[in-house]
């Protein structure tokens, strides 16, 4: 399996740009990993539910009460790029 | 007379209550040791000195009208992937260079309401990944007894401050070992508490099911009083415990005597040094001494933590590292659209190691691979706390060396990611079952770098933890100190 | 030729009214201002976490409910990854196995045909922020840069996924209306099309007639209407049919409805560019829907506009005066206080939706601003019952009422429009008639009733029409008879 590592679709779903040595490196490395990674695999684990969260508990909520929100000048203090109060990005290639 | 910056946190709570000496001079006593030895060591990111100064002040004022707060005017260093507000949090990455927080995270919180001076903010392996703190986009840090070898990681300057003397007690954080393995590694204390006992919230999240905040300190009863100041339910965290408290520092001087321990047979024999398998087995063999009840514990599904660790930590962290993005904060690199700025952000920002996992868990998650991957490993949890369970039917807590091996050189396992990867091998399992755990350093090794004991307990079992972790402390004795907290160092 | 028929399923996106934020203390519905109802956790600042609002829970129960599904006991919040500017996180916080509801249905009705729409599922998740693309043309296509706004992030959403049952734009448009008053009548939200409180992305495909396999499907976005939702389907069908009659074939792909063109035009393709990477996301617990709280939900499910129509028709409203009551709330309300209070219900109903709500049009003023009451409807139905008042006369009483000049009565009096019903005046009026048209009561003797209405429309002018007509032929009757 650690063979068909499609390491430019990968990279393009987590939006890292990745030179060809790189790809080359990762794909390698990546393989190597899931290579030993793949030993869960080894496990039986018919019929066994998987763990996602170690303590059991359920029903976290909070009430439905408005909190301070942030002033907005302390939002936007760390934005690379802003304009009239808004983040400010280059254009998008397509709509969602 | 001692350095104040040599103290315990017990000690300096009695100094400054005493009026021996003003929390302005136990900050002074902290930041003149690291003025020494941070060239040396570069176990800091950010020092706040106008925060600490204001902060020392205060407790001044406070210790004169007799407040009893524990942790009142002790300087203490928080690692820098907790946010806090106003301070420079990078999470010793390039994408978050020059981020200053509009908010603090409950834990920072916690300790101001404390009254605990937060001296500044620690190096760590990006993101906390990493076992040698190697892995920071500013600079490795260095251990302090000796600055040719690592100091452990993700949690490395949080260790290296507290083993040298430039806070007296820190935080670390711990998704696979990273408190326990760096303190294994300075000869400090480090606990990793049960999930969910301290808040996430503000801690800079990389694996979210595994992420655990937790102290660092030069004595058991240290970390205990730290942790201690931080646990409980907070409502801005959906996973924390709700419940009742464990009474953690409750037992410390009972003494072992009646309890079951097991000694882990599948971490202590291959793969571990002699050096340090002889000295685990040496307190063992004390506690045993000492009233315990010692068997050895078989954990078959441990053999496959690791591999489960590396697929479900880099999973959630290819989520969780989404929102680096140079849309609102943080570094961006221009690009003729977004999805380009995008790509190149992440590219120019993330470290190796970072792109590596964020790869990695981003094709675990895949379509196609899910089921064989992060499910099955969802599902070897499942088997190891099964294990877990059983084990904890017949023994009150569990023990094994914390690290495989005491610390190594510089670039040494740089190389080779997998190589790295089994420094954990002690740590991971109770990460991924949620369970506490604790190291506590019994000697050092013919190279004179320090060793540490692990001690696990079924979650919500501080009180046994650190009781089982006093005794270890009374038996090993371990007073040395690294050379470079006891030389006069002057800076190169 | 082949005879064609569209297969179309709708996924509804409804942001529910809380007052804070799905995962944070934000408020909901903060106004113009950009970037004002924000925080760390709706930014996705480092370290900041989600912590589900129980409102919103409960809200996505009642829709459940409502749309008769299964409320599922134990469900999970998963991640869907996906990076896009508006999306903070990168990834949204939604449901996919283990949804809090599943299996429903809505029935539908287009002139008086029913139809049963099968519901998939529904789920909680959080709305994205708000992209404003600048440039020449507004649109993302030649923008030159965009501006991104996250009041609205995070705003609770349930996305409501109807099975694909839908077989006209006609179908379509209804179940979209009946969504739409169902959760206005749970009051979790405005669901207002044009502001995007409710939003509609839409299936279409089309197949042989007879076929029982699927074919290709697009997904239509950007529908703001009803009516633009009816369009585009339309559009999309007449497209399709074109396309394959052609020879050619569909591709699965996202298409935006331009309502100046009238026409879709392609978006993204999907075919292998999707893969959200779904896992359980760790920030969150498990959630539990205990018995005791489905029955709850359950219990304090309101009368549904379907079940009011049925008791409106009842009552004797007619089926379209029923759906316009049921349609407009505040005329639902005065209704029920009209008819409870014993006013004949098929009257009212027709006074409400006919010269009230033309009043309301041509006035452009709210029922709360005019002078109508409860009181005052049962009153004009008592004075119309009475023969006080003529049909006409009651429009224009109401009409004076709504007007605020005073009660039915006060009106009638000011404006002159009581009938005359006492019947001595009504006598010496029909004998002065009488009087002048013998030739008229002889035909009327000899067995033609044509005259009869001769001679109440002469009395109804003797008396300027104030007369009680059924009272004036009674005695016209009479006084003829041989
Ligand atoms: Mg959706
Ligand atoms: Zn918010």
């Amino acid at each position: 399996m650690p063979a068909d590592i499609d390491i430019e679709r990968v990279a393009h779903l987590a939006r890292i740009a990745l030179t060809d040595d790189e790809r080359a490196l990762y794909g390698e490395q990546l393989a190597h990993i899931i290579e030993h990674a793949e030993r869960v695999q080894a496990l039986p684990t018919e019929g066994v539910e998987p763990t996602s969260h170690p303590l059991p508990m359920v029903n976290a909520f909070r009430p439905d009460v408005v909190t301070e929100s942030l002033r907005r000048e302390d939002a936007l203090a760390g934005a690379p790029d802003t304009q009239n109060g808004y983040y400010r990005v280059p254009k998008i290639l397509d709509e969602s | 007379m001692t350095d104040l910056a040599d103290l315990t946190i017990a000690q300096a709570g009695s100094g400054l209550r005493s009026g021996e000496f003003t929390a302005v001079d136990l900050l002074a006593a902290v930041e003149r040791r690291a003025a020494v030895t941070e060239a040396h060591l570069h176990a800091y990111l950010t020092l706040d000195r106008s925060g600490a100064r204001t902060a020392a002040e205060a407790a001044d004022a406070a210790l004169a009208t007799g407040d009893p707060r524990p942790l009142l005017g002790i300087p203490i260093a928080l690692k820098d992937n907790m946010v806090t507000r106003g301070v420079e949090t990078t999470a010793s990455s390039q994408i978050l260079a020059g981020w200053k927080p509009p908010y603090d995270g409950t834990a920072a919180i916690r300790l101001k309401e404390a009254g605990a001076v937060i001296v500044g903010k620690t190096n760590l392996d990006e993101f906390a990944m990493g076992s040698s703190t190697e892995n920071s986009a500013y600079g490795p840090t260095r251990n302090p007894w000796n600055t040719n070898t690592v100091p452990g990681g993700s949690s490395g300057g949080s260790a290296a401050a507290v083993a040298v003397g430039s806070a007296l007690g820190a935080f670390g954080s711990d998704t696979g070992g990273s408190i326990r393995q760096p303190a294994s590694l300075t000869g400090t204390v480090g606990a990793k508490p049960t999930y969910g006992l301290v808040s996430r919230y503000g801690l800079i999240a990389f694996a979210s099911s595994l992420d655990q905040i937790g102290p660092i300190a030069r004595t058991v009863p240290d970390a205990a009083a730290l942790l201690e100041a931080v646990v409980g339910w907070d409502p801005m965290d959906a996973t924390s415990y709700n419940g009742d408290l464990p009474a953690i520092a409750k037992s410390l001087d009972t003494g072992v005597a009646g309890l079951r321990i097991g000694v882990v047979t599948e971490l202590s024999g291959e793969g571990i040094d002699p050096e340090v398998l002889e000295a685990t087995m040496r307190i063992v063999d004390q506690l045993s001494n000492a009233g315990a009840d010692v068997v050895e514990i078989s954990l078959p599904a441990i053999e496959y933590a690791l591999s489960a660790y590396y697929l479900i930590a880099p999973a959630e962290c290819s989520a969780n590292l989404a929102r680096f993005d140079g849309v609102r904060y943080g570094l961006r690199v221009d690009g003729a659209t977004t999805e380009e700025m995008m790509a190149k952000t992440r590219a120019e920002g993330f470290g190796p190691e970072v792109t590596r996992r964020i790869l990695l868990g981003t094709y675990a998650l895949s379509a196609g691979y899910y089921d064989a991957f992060y499910g099955q490993a969802q599902r070897v949890r499942t088997l190891l706390r099964n294990d877990f369970a059983s084990a904890y039917g017949r023994v009150d807590v569990l023990v094994s060396p914390t690290s495989p091996t005491t610390a190594f050189e510089v670039g040494a396992k740089t190389a080779d990611p997998l190589t790295m990867y089994f420094a954990d091998i002690c740590t991971i399992a109770t990460n991924l079952a949620g369970d506490p755990a604790i190291s506590v350093p019994i000697g050092l090794d013919d190279a004179g770098l320090p060793i540490g004991f692990q001690i696990m307990a079924p979650a919500l079992g501080e009180e046994v933890m650190f009781r089982v972790a006093a005794e270890v402390e009374r038996l090993a004795a371990f007073t040395e100190r690294p050379r470079l907290a006891t030389s006069k160092v002057v800076a190169p | 030729m082949t005879e064609w028929e569209a297969v179309i399923g709708i996924e509804t996106h409804v942001e529910l009214q809380t007052k804070s934020k799905m995962f944070c203390g934000c408020l909901v519905d903060s106004g113009d201002e950009p970037n004002t109802a924000v925080c760390p956790v709706c930014l996705a600042l480092p370290g900041a976490l989600p912590v589900p609002n129980k409102e919103a829970i409960e809200g996505i129960l009642s829709i459940g409910d409502a749309l008769e599904c299964t409320l599922i006991e134990d469900s999970l919040f998963y991640r869907k990854n996906y990076f896009y500017p508006d999306l903070p996180k990168n990834y949204q916080i939604s449901q996919y196995t283990f949804p809090l509801c599943l299996d429903g249905r809505l029935a539908v009705d287009v002139d008086g045909e029913p139809t049963m729409v099968g519901i998939t599922r529904v789920h909680m998740e959080e709305d994205t922020g708000k992209s404003t693309h600048i440039g020449e043309s507004g649109r993302i296509h030649g923008a030159d840069h965009t501006l991104l706004d996250f009041n609205r992030a995070g705003v609770p959403l349930v996305e409501v996924v109807s099975e694909p049952d839908i077989r006209s734009p006609e179908q379509a448009r209804a179940y979209g209306a009946e969504l739409q008053r169902v959760v206005r009548a749970l009051g979790v939200s405005d669901a207002r099309l044009e502001e995007g409180s409710m939003r509609f992305d839409v299936n279409v495909s089309v197949r042989p007639v007879g076929s029982d396999v699927l074919g290709t499907r697009t997904e239509v976005k950007n529908v703001n209407s009803l009516r633009s939702m009816q369009r585009a389907i339309a559009y999309e069908i007449t497209r399709q049919i074109e396309v394959l009659e052609n020879g050619g074939s569909i591709h699965l792909e996202t298409r935006h409805w331009d309502e100046s063109k009238g026409a879709t035009r392609s978006g993204r393709t999907k075919e292998g560019s999707e893969d959200y990477r779904y896992f359980q996301d760790p920030d969150l617990l498990p959630l539990h829907i205990d018995e005791a709280w489905r029955k709850r939900v359950h219990e304090r499910r309101p009368e549904l506009p379907a079940a009011k129509r049925a008791r409106y028709a009842a009552l004797g409203a007619d089926p379209r005066t029923a759906e316009l009551l049921v349609d407009a709330g505040d005329l639902a309300a005065l209704f029920e206080a009209a008819v409870s209070a014993g006013a004949e219900p098929r009257t009212v109903g027709i006074w409400l939706t006919g010269e009230v709500v033309a009043y309301l049009r041509r006035e452009n003023v709210t029922l709360d601003e005019t002078g109508l009451s409860a009181d005052s409807l049962v009153e004009l139905a008592q004075m119309t019952g009475a023969g006080d008042l003529s049909a006409t006369a009651a429009k224009e009483v109401l009409n004076g009422v709504l007007a605020g000049e005073g009660t039915p009565s006060q009106v009638a009096e000011s404006r002159d429009l009581l009938q005359i019903s006492d019947a001595s005046t009504i006598e010496t009026e029909v004998m002065a008639v009488l009087d002048q048209h013998p030739d008229a009561i002889e035909k009327i003797r000899d067995g033609d009733a044509k005259p009869i209405g001769f001679l109440v429309g002469q009395v109804m002018r003797a008396t300027g029409g104030k007369a009680d007509p059924r009272m004036v032929q009674d005695l016209i009757r009479r006084k003829t008879q041989a």
